[in-house]
């Protein structure tokens, strides 16, 4: 009496696997979907906000194409990257992340360019003025790690500046900084200044003197393994043109260096 | 009937074990362990998980005898409440502790402004998150272990003259030593293998509040044989746990 109910039930969840298996991506085979097709892009946690809005309007010029969005430091993007993680496009805060994966991906593209802050709580209640007071024993400052671009950079900077600083944490990637800053956890962070702008009421950002600053070069690629070239190219395409440049400039990016 | 599943059980947690193995780097797998990182992550994991437990045995093992020995209103509540951390997800725990503890937090403020103590960032918060999501087992496995006991050696060793405290030493604390061990296993296990709640609130620092999981996870996105290698350690360190615990999973008096 059992088998005969358990048999069918097998069956079907059989069936239910292996139809499972043919879900896929709904994708015709070509270069041309008329489908509304998605793209996956793999961006720096930096671009979040300013992304957030490209994909909005990618979206709706493109006949609906999706993109959804992979945000993180850029070093764990392309290690994900090479362990053939499914990404369409890949948009870095630095080259040398870009670099590790440059079999991977098409010809890369610089299109932003960035300049580092001290972040700080909304107020400077420690009162921080420049790099020298972030070695001040009193503070807890918070670093981005150095694999991750903007720790990275941090460190040139401070390096630049003989600042020699004791971080209570390294964080894992930039917005993650500005998290402890906003929670009240850290007292200053070394970020991208986008992130203060993008930070919202709670932080507030001290300038670091252009001839101490360095700047961040982002390239953008499309990644070689993609089913979605056009699509793909398309996304990078409208970062580069004079709308996406526009949209990235309102969220405080730079123009890409010209070099 | 039940072979094909139970086979691709076994198989599914088999798998990933046996891929770990397959791709780990064993000629220079002493070299990448013998780093200064390495070491000292695996040095502060020791630190923070014995840490937890002994913080864990301390709290813990009272509240097990007031589960198991005391009725009172509400034990239902405190019974799911220390059950808690074992289900809710470890970062959500981390958000808990930071909101709780942190600088601004609801106890953190007191603390800071009592004492002068603060516990994000430091080794003492990455031992709280530990024990945080680690005492669970701990309390669970020795109210079992008080349940099932036969108190009436208790009461015989009353009967014959012994005091509380002398009680507690000679008689239940023997009894339920098989529960206690398995539950303090248990708990450094999980201890060990922590890593939402302590990066979260006490964030990540080589040396201070860096663990092994914390180091895999940061080694994983720029020197994955350096990852795998660590995972062996951690691997080696839960094979080793299990295999001490064989005989005792289901502890009776």
């Amino acid at each position: 009496m059992l088998r005969s109910r358990i048999r069918p039930a097998a069956v079907l969840a059989a069936a239910a696997l292996a139809f499972a298996g043919c879900g896929g991506d709904g994708e015709p085979s070509g270069g041309t979907s008329v489908s509304p097709a998605e793209i996956k892009v793999f961006a720096a946690a930096s671009l979040t906000a300013a992304f957030g809005k490209l994909g909005e309007q990618f979206t709706a010029a493109n006949g609906g194409t999706k993109v959804t969005f992979n945000f993180a430091g850029s070093q764990a993007l392309a290690t994900q990257i090479q362990q053939a993680a499914p990404a369409d496009v890949f948009a870095s805060a630095d080259t040398t992340n870009m670099d590790k994966v440059k079999d991977l991906v098409g010809t890369p593209q610089n299109f932003a360019s960035n300049l580092l802050q001290i972040v700080v709580e909304k107020g400077n209640p420690k009162d921080v003025k420049g790099l020298d007071d972030l070695a001040r024993t009193d503070l807890k400052v918070v670093l981005a790690a150095e694999e991750v671009p903007a720790g990275k950079y941090a460190k040139q900077v401070l390096d630049q500046a003989g600042v020699s600083v004791q971080p209570v944490s390294l964080e894992d990637n930039v917005k993650a900084v500005v998290t402890k800053v906003s929670l009240g956890e850290a007292d200053a962070g070394i970020v991208y200044v986008t992130d203060v702008t993008a930070g919202g009421g709670k932080i507030e950002g001290v300038d670091i003197p252009t001839e101490q600053n360095v700047v961040a070069t982002y390239p953008i690629a499309t990644v070689k393994a993609s089913k979605s070239q056009d699509q793909a190219q398309a996304f990078v395409d409208l970062v580069r043109s004079a709308e996406g440049q526009g949209v990235l400039q309102s969220f405080g990016f730079l123009p890409p260096p010209t070099s | 009937m039940f072979a094909v599943p139970a086979a691709v059980a076994v198989g599914f947690l088999a798998v990933p074990l046996l891929g770990l193995l397959g791709r780990t780097p064993w000629g220079t797998l002493g070299a990448e362990l013998a780093t200064p990182r390495v070491l000292e992550a695996l040095r502060l994991s020791l630190v923070c998980s014995l840490g937890a437990v002994a913080v864990s045995a301390v709290l813990g093992v009272p509240l097990a005898f007031l589960l198991a020995r005391v009725e009172f209103p509400g034990r239902n509540l405190v019974r799911a409440l220390t059950t808690l951390p074992m289900v809710l997800p470890p970062v959500v725990g981390g958000v808990a502790l930071l909101l709780a503890f942190g600088r601004r937090g609801v106890a953190g403020q007191w603390l800071e402004r009592a004492f002068g103590v603060t516990l994000p960032f430091t080794t003492t918060g990455a031992i709280l998150a530990e024990a945080f999501v680690a005492m669970p087992f701990l309390v669970i496995t020795t109210e079992a272990g008080l349940r099932a006991m036969d108190r009436r050696f208790e009461d015989a060793a009353a009967t014959l003259g012994a005091g509380r405290w002398a009680t507690l030493r000679r008689v239940t604390l023997p009894l339920i030593a098989p529960s206690l061990g398995a539950g303090i296993a248990l708990c450094w296990a999980r201890a060990l293998g922590e890593f939402g709640a302590t990066i979260t609130f006490a964030g990540n620092l080589p040396g201070v509040t860096q663990t092994m999981p914390l180091a895999v996870y940061l080694a994983l996105e720029t020197d994955l044989e350096a990852a795998i290698a660590l995972s062996l350690v951690l691997l080696a360190v839960s094979l080793a746990v299990l295999i001490a615990l064989r005989d005792r999973w289901f502890p009776t008096a």
